[in-house]
């Protein structure tokens, strides 16, 4: 039987809401300056990981509508980023609004074939609405991740069915910041209200189920109030499934807003319970989920209910506006501009600054990052085990802020960490707010986009503050 | 091993005014100090007979053929040394080794550095240990220090007004000193409302706690001791020198404190070993050290032994470093006053070390000058370079 064997969210932590200076309307999650959808996508296969071994994971699908790349694939540096092995297939589902539930069928159908044993499905979207927009207080950031496999299934994917459309009704050209649309009213009622159905009907006339038979749904929709037309056209008491706090706290995550949707019904969820899930974008697809007994030994994560929660309200729109780079912002000092990193400096080091690894040396059994080739205790030379960083917990040793860096979110936080386990790492904090910076404060770490200069995106690992409910 | 103790006498010394030169090229500032070194010692440039040149940022040339065509020194042997901001004192310690071994009878060395055609502040380029990915964080050199602040608060549980007051009575003290000097870039008193309440640059750090940025050249004649007495009486003799280099300890250990530098702590022992020193606290008369940031200077006094680990703070309260204390501290104004062109700082320590000890330094002399030491650091925490050199008057 082939399901969904783990789930992982991610939400970033900052928000627009009630609070924020020159926002109206309701909260939404925005991306840090230093996030993406290949960021995003890495924190959520990470949180869907707990508890899997990473070495089981046969392929990578990431769904986003906006790929930091146009020729370059973000599945690798996923796949990297979140420590899995080389010999696996990578493929980036884009383009398409419903890019997560096509990458969905995808990997059930190549477990189902038996290509692979496990496919992780890891989507993010980080969507620039115009300020002023129709789009701009729908418009949310985050990602989600779920894993395919054949074994320990927490909920069998029964039956899938999908209809493709050709409409414009939202789309992009390369190089496009924000979101193009048709009118609304035409997009849904000829689109969305539409198509979708398509779908989920023909799933349920092929499966001979009704909405009855679902206590639970993960539906893609534009917004709240389509939402709730949907499930009255799809037979669903509103009262019952009629509210999606995602609606209402995150935003509308595009390629990830279904999967999103999924994590929450599946933290909810008991065994023998139906899902209906449904995306959509060029077309629809729909499947319906069955909950197994596995969902009760599944190892505890963050998912959404916990990335919900743990959040901070951005104190001005001015802030958003600066980290999105819709001010062009004069740089805090005179300085000279970054240089572009070295593509081959980058492929030689993409152990350590993607999958994170430092060593332990055989000798002495000291812990160092970045690997060094003759110990830095002992002086013992190229005798070390490589050891994974990016999971460890750290503490705050020393800090500086430094209020005239280069960076979109002055000051930038320089950081001595300590590992837990042993290691140090000069690094920067994000995700912070200055006033609760601590010496010895619980940190982690979290991957993140440095800067973009020469057309290279640079990737590498930040700290963070423990993100924890208080 | 052996020691360079009175190898080596320095008999002519120059340095340029250090400030924003925007009409002096660096050919300019190594003209004005080379010639000032010249008619200090009575040579001309033919008695030269091999150069050091030492700066750090090159702007096309970085060679030493920039000393041989600025002076015209025709056909010498010329050696570029770059070792951050030890640079000029590497310099003179390599010069010094020629002369001890007898190789050449007299060399000169120069500093030289010109920062503000760069356009930008702070320095012109921020070198990170991992050159090519450029994945490590931008630590410019206040934020360096700034780390060293912050943990050192915490470690002597100091509040943050605590610790600010204490590096800003460091400031207060270099600026009383350069105000004094006409060869300082800011010749200016500072009191400690302004050193405290200056916009923050890398926090803790304020701008008073940091070093300005400025253009400058300094530059020494050194010979034999038995040369040097036909020159002049009131030669300086060099009795210790002391280089050490850090391999990123800071950064790779996780149990380094940072506050303190092991860099400085070792190339001082070299240094003290070589001139014979067991009590610095009590037998150096004065100390050019490298403030390049507020609390660079107060770890340095411990660093140096002249306070006890945890204790500058109280020195600092006493006045122990100021020109009347018990060790005064950068009499000439330090960093702080001068700016730090990197290449230049080293030597422009040793010249005010030379006339506090032919008791030619003017508003700021000493009353008691013997023996004198300088100390650069430079780098990032973990991998410092620091250099300690100590001199002592002829006989």
């Amino acid at each position: 039987m082939v399901g969904i064997t783990a789930y992982g969210a991610y939400i970033p932590l900052f928000r627009l809401g009630a609070g924020t200076v020159g926002w109206r309307g309701w909260e939404k999650a925005v991306a840090n300056f230093d996030e993406d959808s290949v960021t995003m996508a890495v924190a959520a296969a990470c949180d869907s990981l707990k508890g899997l071994d990473r070495g089981n994971i046969d392929g990578l699908f990431f769904a986003t509508t906006t790929p930091p790349y146009i020729e370059k694939q973000g599945a690798a540096i996923i796949a990297e980023a979140a420590d899995l092995k080389t010999d696996i297939l990578t493929a980036d589902v884009t383009s398409s609004l419903r890019s997560g539930t096509i990458a969905l069928r995808m990997a059930m159908d190549a477990v189902k074939a038996g290509s692979a044993k496990q496919v992780m499905v890891t989507c993010a979207d980080l969507r620039v609405p115009q300020p002023g927009s129709e789009h701009e207080p729908i418009v949310g950031d985050g990602g989600a991740a779920v894993v395919v496999g054949r074994e320990n299934v927490i909920a069998v994917i029964e039956d899938c069915y999908s209809v493709s459309n050709e409409i414009l009704d939202i789309w992009r050209l390369p190089g496009d910041i924000f979101l193009r649309s048709a009118e609304e009213r035409f997009a849904a009622e000829e689109g969305y209200l539409k198509v979708l159905p398509m779908a989920v009907n023909g799933l349920l006339e092929k499966c001979g189920l009704s909405s009855q038979d679902f206590s639970k749904v993960a539906i893609y929709a534009p917004d709240a109030r389509r939402y709730r037309e949907m499930l009255v056209r799809l037979g669903f008491n509103p009262r019952l499934h009629g509210r999606n706090i995602l609606f209402e706290r995150v935003g509308n995550t595009g390629a990830a807003f279904s999967f999103l949707s999924l994590v929450a019904a599946l933290e909810e969820a008991r065994p023998g319970e139906r899902i209906l899930l449904a995306g959509y974008g060029d077309g629809a697809d729909a499947f319906v989920l069955r909950v197994t007994e596995n969902i009760e030994k599944l190892e505890r994560r963050r998912g959404v209910n916990v990335y919900l929660q743990a959040k901070k309200i951005l104190p001005d729109y001015l802030t958003y506006a600066r980290w999105r780079s819709l001010i062009d912002m004069a740089p805090p000092a005179r300085r000279p501009p970054l240089d572009p990193p070295s593509p081959s400096a980058l492929y030689r080091e993409h152990n350590q600054n993607i999958r994170l690894y430092g060593v332990k040396c055989k000798n002495c059994g000291y812990q160092q990052y970045p690997p060094q080739r003759v110990c830095s205790k002992c002086q013992t030379k190229d005798q070390y085990t490589l050891v994974r960083f990016s999971d460890k917990r750290a503490s705050l040793f020393t800090y500086s802020l430094d209020y005239l860096g280069l960076t979109l979110d002055p000051p930038l936080v320089v950081c001595f960490i300590n590992f837990e386990g042993g290691g140090r790492m000069q690094c920067v904090m994000t995700d912070r707010v200055i006033d609760e910076i601590k010496i010895s404060m619980p940190l982690e770490m979290s991957f993140r986009k440095l800067h973009t200069v020469g057309g290279i995106h640079n990737y590498y690992w930040k700290c963070i503050p423990a993100r924890t409910l208080e | 091993m052996g020691g360079i103790k009175d190898k080596v006498a320095i008999v002519g010394m120059g340095c340029t005014k250090f400030g924003e030169h925007w009409d002096k090229s660096a050919e300019d500032l190594m003209v004005e100090a080379a010639y000032e070194a010249f008619a200090d010692a009575g040579l001309e440039p033919k008695d030269i007979q091999a150069a050091w040149l030492g700066f750090q940022f090159a702007f096309g040339s970085a060679r030493g053929t920039m000393l041989s065509h600025a002076l015209k020194l025709n056909y010498i042997p010329v050696t570029r040394v770059e070792n951050a901001c030890c640079t000029g004192t590497d310099a003179f310690r390599n010069a010094c080794f020629a002369v001890a071994a007898g190789i050449y009878d007299f060399v000169l060395v120069l500093g030289v550095e010109k920062l503000k055609d760069a356009g930008v502040s702070g320095l012109p380029v921020s070198y990170a240990p991992f050159w090519g990915s450029r994945v490590e964080p931008p630590v410019p050199a206040p934020v360096q220090f700034a780390l060293a602040a912050t943990r050192y608060f915490h470690h002597y549980g100091l509040s943050f007004e605590e610790g600010k007051t204490t590096l800003a009575k460091i400031a207060v003290k270099n600026h009383r000193n350069g105000a004094l000097n006409p060869k300082a870039h800011f010749q200016k008193e500072i009191n400690l409302e302004q050193a405290l309440n200056a916009p923050i640059v890398a926090w803790p750090l304020g701008l008073y706690d940091c070093c300005g940025v400025s253009d400058g050249a300094a530059a020494a004649i050194l010979t034999r001791p038995e040369l040097a007495k036909s020159l002049r009486q009131n030669y300086v003799l060099v009795k210790g020198l002391g280089l050490s280099c850090g391999a990123r300890q800071a950064i790779l250990h996780d149990d380094y404190d940072m506050v303190h530098f092991e860099e400085t702590v070792t190339a001082a022992q070299s240094a003290y070993r070589e001139a014979g020193i067991k009590d610095p606290r009590e037998e150096i008369d004065l100390a050019i050290v490298h403030d390049c940031f507020t609390i660079t200077e107060l770890l340095i006094y411990e660093d140096l032994g002249f306070s006890p680990r945890g204790k500058a703070k109280e020195d600092v309260d006493a006045g122990f470093f100021t020109l009347e204390g018990g060790l005064p501290v950068n009499t000439d104004g330090g960093l702080k006053c001068f700016g730090h062109p990197i290449g230049a700082s080293g030597l422009r320590m040793i010249y005010e070390v030379y006339k506090q000890l032919q008791g030619k330094a003017g508003q700021r002399q000493l009353k008691k000058a013997d023996i004198g030491l300088t100390h650069n650091l430079g780098g990032h925490p973990g991998h410092f370079t620091c250099a300690v050199a100590i001199f002592g008057r002829s006989g």
